[in-house]
């Protein structure tokens, strides 16, 4: 547990580091953003004083880090509001949203892959899977407009962006969603089938279970073990990858926070939105370890 | 007695349609009574298994039952529907298979797996469901059963799994016991063990038995009539007795012969050469014709009528093939005087005090919390031209051992002299020079050989290494394969072409091409059938006797070692217990483990009545072996003083070397 604790210090360390040298490095400018092209010299140069930017780079990336120290993310160049309190603002709608995509997928993925993998060779399995292709296959900044165009614009169905009213959640759902239950989908069926060949499968039948608790009770807790690991990894990805989502939709969470504060050079918050990412990341993987651990007695007893 | 529990009429099987169809299973009848077991005995892929499954309807999806009838007691089981047919799963019908490690659902306790099928086949007991399994595992001889029940299948020993699918079957109370070579994958101290559970368990229920094996020995032991399955079809069936004094088709006459025996180590055995005809055709004659002694025109031209009825019959067109001396058995006898051997033979291999040990590490810093024994002290002696059996269960460090040996894994402790130079100390290039010496043979030859590359470059890549040019590459492996006993054009094919057997030989090839003084070989033969087996122990004999080659055989196939080996080391939980020559330690072992393995192995002989000495528990675990001799928990002669002190190692008067108190 120590040692599991001591590198999740170190990827961050080596998150920030990376990120902060990054994003200095990019050309352009705050202050420019801050005051506009016509602004006169003086009164950038007192701006610059101001936010600290006139510094070396290493003293603020030291001043960065000791403040970090005491878990102040410090302030937005733009607003001036705390990095902390933006980001407390925006990320319960991210995480919002990536549970229901999330939620999505499983419940679209897992009685699709049992599914195909029951009836193995069939039109019905060649169907499933041609569809989990197309969802891999379609790009999230395609299908999203689609489906505003479709439910929002035509039919009327569903709120067009934002966040504000009821029903708004369902579109960027299921265009994050999309994805991840057609990956899903495929890692199912193949490891079920995996499973359905082993001995112990054999043996379930010939105890005289029927079929239905076969595949559920016994090769589906099996098939799960690989399948929980890349869940894991792929709720990470839905919580930082959900830019081009939540830019399409107007989706007021950390995606279009990161957009926006990279735009205006918002070094701070930057930081912020990319930080939170990562330590959402190693929170979710411990987690996920910790759950494998739960599944496989072959881990957790000795 | 009377009424048969299972009876099986014409019953063929065929998978895949067209052009692809197989029919593994062909016309097959036979009858099974109460408190009888009846032993299904052929090599792989006969049918044996197919048949098995046919009965229980659990054949894979592309397979179909396409005639004959299954009677269980009333019941015509291929008439029931799948509903009804589950219930006889597990309920009258129950089945153990070979691998129990795998067999168990990992992640599921034993105590649920077995609370499953109670649930479904026991109505009494429905509502006392743990309780019930208890009284299983009880039943079945696992300790502690209490406890046991919230156990996972990998917490559990081999032999114990084995129990719990014994369990499992039980729980539906079955009139039929389908058992497909339930000990195969177990070792013989354990296998005594389950068959002994077995035979108790149907003197109490009086259940019916259908024992699915390869093995002569297990079918004395344990069968009251045998089934002989060949190509998909029964052979001969007869009454144990009859059959061990007068196997009547010249197939099972065969699988007698090839067996490896004390009695034959002068002589080749007599394999049997060619493979089981495919069975995607129609066969117009005997489908044994092309492997036996005996075929005349008429075996190709005719389908041999089944002589006797259907306990006790054969399906020959000859009523005595093979019992007269018609055709004079080749007894091309090996060199007498590699027989005699030079009794001050050369020491080629000299280990002492060999020790590998495997740390346990824990924690932040991975600290060495402690050792897994592997090899604890080994001593073992090897001339030129010999072979030394190194014989013990599974885990008790042999193969570990080898590869210690031959610096695969750099040993703790201890000296390796092979021809007065000390291989522990070799390294880089010295140490790659002096292994072209060494060479090993493994047991699984598919395995061992990578699959995309030619047998040609398989077998040049050690020259290669020694740096012989091409010209002379290609000359040594034409060479090479004539003397394995594989066809010329065999260099550019790969190794999935070829059959097991086949295989084994391009592995011994690949060793034989450096013109090593020391093969090891490790379970060389317990992949292959016994036909097969005897190919390749005739073959490795072969080339002793011309290269004068040392072996280091490494098995727990004791009837191997009685007909190959000149010295036996027997190992137990990384020690060596005792060392002698192979009369010595086979005809009258001292040592009280040696005398349980050797009490253990199965007899092909119904009428031996020696006395099984059955070892309690399993072997322990090297990281934690027992105070004084690790053999006493087991022994059932310990005294206190095995108790206190491990037995140093003493020179017996007759020679050999032995660690024990009470001798």
């Amino acid at each position: 547990m120590i040692s599991r604790l001591l590198s999740a210090l170190i990827t961050l360390l080596g998150v920030i580091t990376l990120v902060f040298f990054l994003i200095h490095f990019i050309p352009g400018d705050p202050v420019e953003y801050i005051l506009g092209d016509s602004a006169r010299p003086a009164d950038r140069n007192a701006l610059r004083l101001q936010l600290g930017l006139d510094q070396p780079l290493l003293q603020q990336y030291s001043s960065y880090l000791i403040n970090l120290l005491s878990l102040d993310l410090g302030r937005s160049l733009h607003s001036n509001q705390s990095v902390t309190a933006l980001l407390a603002e925006r990320f319960p709608a991210t995480l919002e949203l990536a549970l229901a995509a999330f939620l999505i997928a499983v419940t679209i993925a897992v009685p699709l892959g049992v599914m195909a993998a029951r009836r193995r060779g069939t039109a019905w399995d060649s169907s499933a899977m041609t569809m989990s292709l197309l969802g891999v296959s379609i790009p999230n900044f395609w299908l999203g407009p689609m489906l505003i165009l479709l439910f929002s614009l035509w039919l009327g169905w569903t709120p067009v962006s934002g966040r504000e009213q009821a029903g708004s959640l369902i579109l960027p759902a299921i265009t994050l969603g999309a994805s991840l239950s057609a990956v899903l989908a495929r890692m199912v069926r193949s490891t079920l089938l995996e499973v359905l060949n082993e001995d112990y499968i054999r043996t379930a039948r010939a105890k005289g279970l029927k079929e239905s608790s076969v595949i559920w009770r016994h090769a589906l807790m099996n098939a799960m073990l690989p399948v929980v690991t890349l869940l894991g990894l792929q709720l990470g990805a839905l919580l930082a990858g959900a830019v081009i989502t939540e830019t399409v939709f107007s989706w007021p969470g950390i995606g279009s926070l990161l957009i926006e504060s990279i735009q205006k050079r918002d070094y701070p918050l930057v930081q912020g939105c990319v930080l939170l990412v990562a330590v959402s990341y190693l929170l979710i993987n411990t987690t996920t370890d910790l759950l494998y651990q739960l599944l496989d007695p072959r881990i957790r007893t000795p | 007695m009377d009424k048969p529990v299972l009876q099986i009429n014409n019953l063929t099987t065929s998978i895949g349609r067209g052009g692809d169809r197989v029919v593994p299973v062909s016309n097959v009848s036979f009858q099974i009574r109460q408190d009888e077991t009846m032993a299904l005995l052929g090599e792989s892929g006969c049918g044996k298994s197919m048949t098995a499954l046919s009965i229980m309807r659990l054949l894979p999806p592309s397979a179909e039952i396409t005639d004959g009838d299954i009677m269980l007691e009333q019941s015509h089981l291929l008439d029931l529907s799948e509903r009804a047919m589950r219930a006889e799963r597990g309920g009258r019908v129950g089945m153990i298979f070979q691998e129990p490690m795998t067999s168990l659902n990992p992640v599921m306790t034993v105590g649920r797996q077995i609370g499953e099928a109670v649930k479904l086949h026991d109505a009494d007991n429905r509502k006392r469901v743990m309780e019930r399994v208890e009284e299983l595992l009880d039943d079945v001889g696992i300790p502690d059963p209490a406890r046991r029940m919230h156990e996972y299948p990998h917490q559990l020993s081999g032999g114990m799994k084995q129990r719990i699918m014994i369990a499992m079957a039980l729980a539906g109370r079955p009139r039929l016991l389908i058992a497909d070579e339930p000990t195969t994958a177990l070792d013989v101290t354990i296998q005594a063990q389950v068959l002994q559970l077995m035979k108790q368990l149907q003197q109490q229920t009086g259940m019916a038995i259908l024992l699915i094996t390869h093995d002569l020995g297990v079918v004395a032991e344990v069968a009251d009539r045998v089934g002989i399955m060949y190509a998909g079809e029964i052979v001969e069936t007869a009454d144990v007795a009859d059959f061990f004094s007068q196997p009547r088709h010249p197939y099972s006459q065969r699988l007698f012969e090839a067996l490896p025996t004390p009695q034959k180590r002068n002589r080749p055995l007599q394999a049997i050469e060619g493979q089981v005809p495919p069975l995607n055709a129609e066969f117009g004659g005997c489908r044994f014709v092309d492997r036996c002694p005996y075929a005349q025109t008429l075996c190709r031209e005719q389908i041999p009528q089944w002589r006797g009825d259907q306990n006790s019959g054969y399906r020959c067109h000859f009523e005595d093939a093979g019992s007269s001396d018609a055709v004079a058995t080749e007894e091309f006898e090996l060199a007498e005087e590699s027989i005699q051997g030079d009794t001050r033979a050369q020491a080629l291999l000299d280990v002492t005090d060999l020790k590998v040990w495997f740390p346990i590490r824990k924690g932040v810093f991975h600290r060495t919390v402690g050792h897994v024994r592997a090899v604890d002290g080994v001593d073992l002696n090897l001339s030129t031209g010999k072979t030394l059996a190194l014989v013990g269960e599974s885990g008790c460090g042999k193969t570990t051992a080898g590869k210690g040996i031959l610096q695969l894994i750099r040993p703790t402790a201890g000296s390796v002299m092979f021809n007065g130079e000390e291989l522990t100390q070799l390294k880089g290039r010295a140490l790659r020079k002096r292994r072209a010496d060494i060479q090993l043979i493994f047991q699984d030859p598919a395995s061992s050989m990578n699959p995309r590359m030619t047998v040609e470059e398989i077998i040049a890549e050690g020259l290669v290494v020694q740096g012989v040019g091409r010209e002379q590459r290609q000359l040594r492996i034409a060479e090479i394969l004539d003397q394995v006993g594989l066809p010329g054009d065999a260099v550019g094919r790969y190794p999935h072409e070829f059959s097991g057997g086949q295989r084994q030989r391009i592995a011994i090839a690949r060793a034989l091409i450096l013109e090593p003084q020391l093969i090891i070989c490790d379970e060389p033969t317990s992949a292959l059938d016994v036909s097969v087996q005897a190919q390749i122990l005739n073959l490795l004999k072969e080339l002793q006797q011309q290269r004068q080659i040392s072996y280091l055989f490494i098995t727990h196939n004791l009837a191997v070692v009685s007909y190959l080996a000149d010295d036996v080391a027997v190992m137990y939980l990384g020690r060596i217990v005792e060392q002698g020559s192979v009369e010595q330690i086979l005809d009258e072992p001292l040592h009280p483990y040696t005398q349980a393995l050797l009490s253990a192995v199965p007899v092909p002989d119904p009428d031996s009545k020696r006395e099984v000495i059955r070892l309690q528990g399993d072997m322990p675990s090297p990281a934690n072996p027992p105070s004084g001799c690790y053999f006493h928990p087991r022994c059932p002669q310990a005294m206190d003083e095995c108790r206190r002190s491990y037995p140093a190692g003493r020179e017996m008067d007759d020679g050999r070397r032995l660690s024990c108190h009470l001798v």
